[in-house]
């Protein structure tokens, strides 16, 4: 029995109403039984919830939709209950206190929607500061997107942590070092961190809010900037979401360079984290070899694609430009990369002084990485087995080998050594992709998006992606952008935990995490 | 020419601009005011063993109050216009503005909306803008000694 029919054997009357489109299965149930429902699936069926999103659809039926998407890898499929909310009554059971992820997507939602979740543990504000005005949701339909409201007092409050010599230090958003902006707050006791808790969204750029009010061919563009240094990744998702809802078969070329740049994007990601990693433990050796590494990429990328991010290259029905005339200086940058980068990592592994920094150093256990639904290699490195490159195959992932690497010890050194291993696994899907390269065309022709819905999934270098749009008279009416970051922020608080300050950074860093692409 | 000897060329002609106005160094403070942080793989990329401005008198310092000049990249989100303020005031005159991205020099693709205060300028005066998303490594060193240039203008004229 599959899960679908599990869910409906359960719950057989109180699932309203069944849909199919994809590999997307949507369940339309009653809100008063929402945390009975996903509780079941979670943890019964034992599938993760990777997102929660709500829809303003009034104009159609009066009413607000709130969607809890499951991923169920066994058979690439998605799994969405949907739950109707009236603009009368907008409140709606939170599922929080039964599943840990849902936490900041219940917040986001009442801050963007004005959709209140009842019984949550927390219900301060998340993307809305507190100067913003009450009763005012930048993504109901209403809402015009050039609207400046007023702003009006009002004060964040800390958790507050006592006790003799316990002090606390605040941090950001302006940081010391060229990072992206957020607040930390550390309650200490002496060096060891007791508490931290971050406050984000300084970076909240309406993008969710733009996707609605720019055309579908600026949409990509869009995309690439939502996380910099991911925008490969980003701009694919976004593209097979919308191939998926216009019915487009890909050429397999461009399908295939597709793969070559989310390999490259992944590269130069990792070889920066690793470089992070120790400058902040001061081993400049170290951190000098990693940087000129990655830069090499970064040169690499340009003359291949003409931006050193790989911007520009995606689109929708496939890819702007041809790499295959440019495979074998690819190969020979790459070979070289990867020697060196084989190199340092010997030498960084044989170096006590920085060993000693990031073994056991940050720990993320299994159980915590689980319940906060932790992705991509931190997730990895906490032995959470699951790569959407295998379990979600897309762009021509199916037709390559590649291990996907998992470590158990949940610390800074082993989320340095997944990476590490990513890279030369990386390294040998490029060379796959481009000895394999098909001939044929590079994009098929897109006049118009039909109208649908559709969900795109894609494992960026920091985690799964998620996008998931609604079109509608070829243009975007509801486009959710889930980043892995969303995610993973929250497991930083457990992670520094019984670690001194001065660990923090390296902590930080390992973890590898966009503001952007969070605050959106 | 490569890329070294592109900097090599460049970062001369900065390093002796630096000399005659500030004497010894320029100092930077970065501020991330919205941007989608690819502006910031670039201006870490400055400091890499490639470009090495530091051998050039450029130093990325930690704090507003040591700097002689403010890097601000992103369109300015609602959420920093204040931060971006009280950097800006915590950093000693003279002092020099450079608007580093597309986002910083009018908004960019996000814009003005509701979110973003589309450009430095609308929030702090900027002495310079870098355009470019993001701008490659040489433009910036090139943006830096436009903001050099107008130094010397400003107290040529007796403005600073």
């Amino acid at each position: 029995m599959n899960s679908i029919e599990s869910i409906k054997k359960e719950f057989n009357t109180n699932v309203l109403e069944v849909s199919t489109s994809h590999n997307e299965t949507y369940l339309t149930v009653k809100k008063e039984l929402i945390v009975k429902m996903c509780d079941y699936i979670y943890h019964h069926l034992n599938l993760p919830i990777v997102c929660i999103f709500a829809t303003d659809e009034r104009k159609i039926d009066g009413s607000f939709k709130i969607h809890y998407v499951f991923s169920e890898v066994k058979d690439d499929a998605f799994i969405i209950l949907r739950i109707s909310i009236d603009e009368e009554n907008p409140k709606y059971p939170s599922i929080t206190n039964k599943i840990a992820s849902a936490n900041w997507y219940e917040r986001e939602i009442q801050d963007m929607f004005g959709l209140v979740p009842q019984g949550h543990p927390d219900p301060r504000r998340l993307m809305n500061f507190e100067d913003w005005p009450a009763g005012v949701h930048p993504l109901r339909k209403d809402f015009d997107i050039k609207t400046k409201p007023p702003r009006v007092d009002g004060e964040y409050i800390y958790r507050r942590v006592e006790g003799e010599g316990v002090y606390e230090i605040p941090v950001g958003p302006v940081h010391a070092g060229v990072i992206e902006p957020g607040h930390f707050r550390f309650s200490v006791a002496g060096e060891p961190i007791i508490n931290l808790e971050i406050r984000h969204f300084y970076t909240h750029k309406g993008v969710e809010k733009l996707f609605e009010n720019i055309s579908i061919d600026k949409a990509v563009f869009l995309a690439e900037r939502i996380s910099g240094d991911n925008s490969v990744a980003h701009a694919v998702t976004f593209c097979q979401a919308m191939e998926k809802i216009a019915g487009l078969n890909i050429p397999p070329r461009a399908n295939h360079i597709r793969t070559i740049l989310l390999e490259l994007e992944r590269i130069y990601n990792h070889i920066a984290d690793i470089a992070g990693i120790a400058t902040d433990v001061a081993f400049s050796f170290g951190a000098a070899h990693a940087n000129k590494l990655k830069e090499d990429v970064l040169q690499l990328n340009e003359r291949v694609t003409g931006s050193r991010l790989l911007r520009g290259m995606n689109t929708i029905g496939g890819v702007r430009r041809d790499i295959g005339g440019r495979k074998d200086e690819i190969l020979l940058s790459l070979s070289i990369i990867q020697r060196d980068f084989r190199k340092l990592m010997e030498h960084l592994s044989s170096t006590p002084s920085l060993m000693d920094r990031i073994e056991t150093t940050g720990r993320i256990y299994n159980d915590i990485a689980k319940g906060l639904h932790v992705v991509g290699p931190v997730g990895r490195a906490s032995g959470i087995d699951r790569d959407m490159r295998r379990g979600h195959p897309y762009a021509a992932y199916k037709e390559f080998n590649f291990k996907v690497i998992v470590s158990k010890a949940g610390d800074v050194h082993a989320r340095t050594i997944v990476r590490a291993d990513e890279v030369c696994e990386s390294v040998g899907l490029i060379e796959q992709a481009l000895w394999s390269l098909p001939e044929g065309d590079l994009r098929v022709k897109v006049d118009k998006i039909p109208d649908g819905h559709a969900l795109g999934i894609c494992e960026a270098p920091r985690g799964e992606t998620i996008y998931w749009i609604r079109t509608s008279g070829n243009k975007i009416e509801r486009c959710k952008v889930r980043d892995p970051s969303f995610c993973n922020w929250l497991s930083i608080e457990y992670a520094v935990l019984d670690n001194i300050v001065p660990d923090f950074p390296i902590i930080n860093k390992s973890l590898s995490l966009s503001y952007s692409g969070n605050d959106m | 020419m490569t890329v070294e000897d592109e900097i090599e060329i460049m970062g001369q002609r900065l390093n002796d601009k630096i000399r005659n106005i500030f004497g010894r160094s320029l100092h930077i403070r970065e501020v991330d005011a919205g941007s989608c942080n690819a502006c910031e793989v670039e201006v870490n990329a400055l400091s890499n063993p490639i470009y090495d401005i530091e051998r050039f008198g450029l130093h990325i310092v930690a704090s507003p109050r040591h700097a002689d000049m403010l890097l601000v990249t992103g369109p300015v989100t609602r959420n920093m216009e204040l931060a971006l303020l009280k950097t800006y005031n915590a950093t000693p005159s003279p002092k020099l503005v450079a608007a580093m991205g597309s986002c910083a020099c009018n908004g960019g693709i996000f814009g003005d909306t509701y979110a973003s205060c589309g450009g430095v300028d609308k929030i702090i005066p900027v002495d310079v803008y870098i355009p470019g998303c993001p701008p490659r490594p040489q433009a910036v060193i090139f943006g830096l000694m436009v903001a050099l240039d107008k130094l010397e203008q400003k107290i040529r004229k007796k403005e600073v």
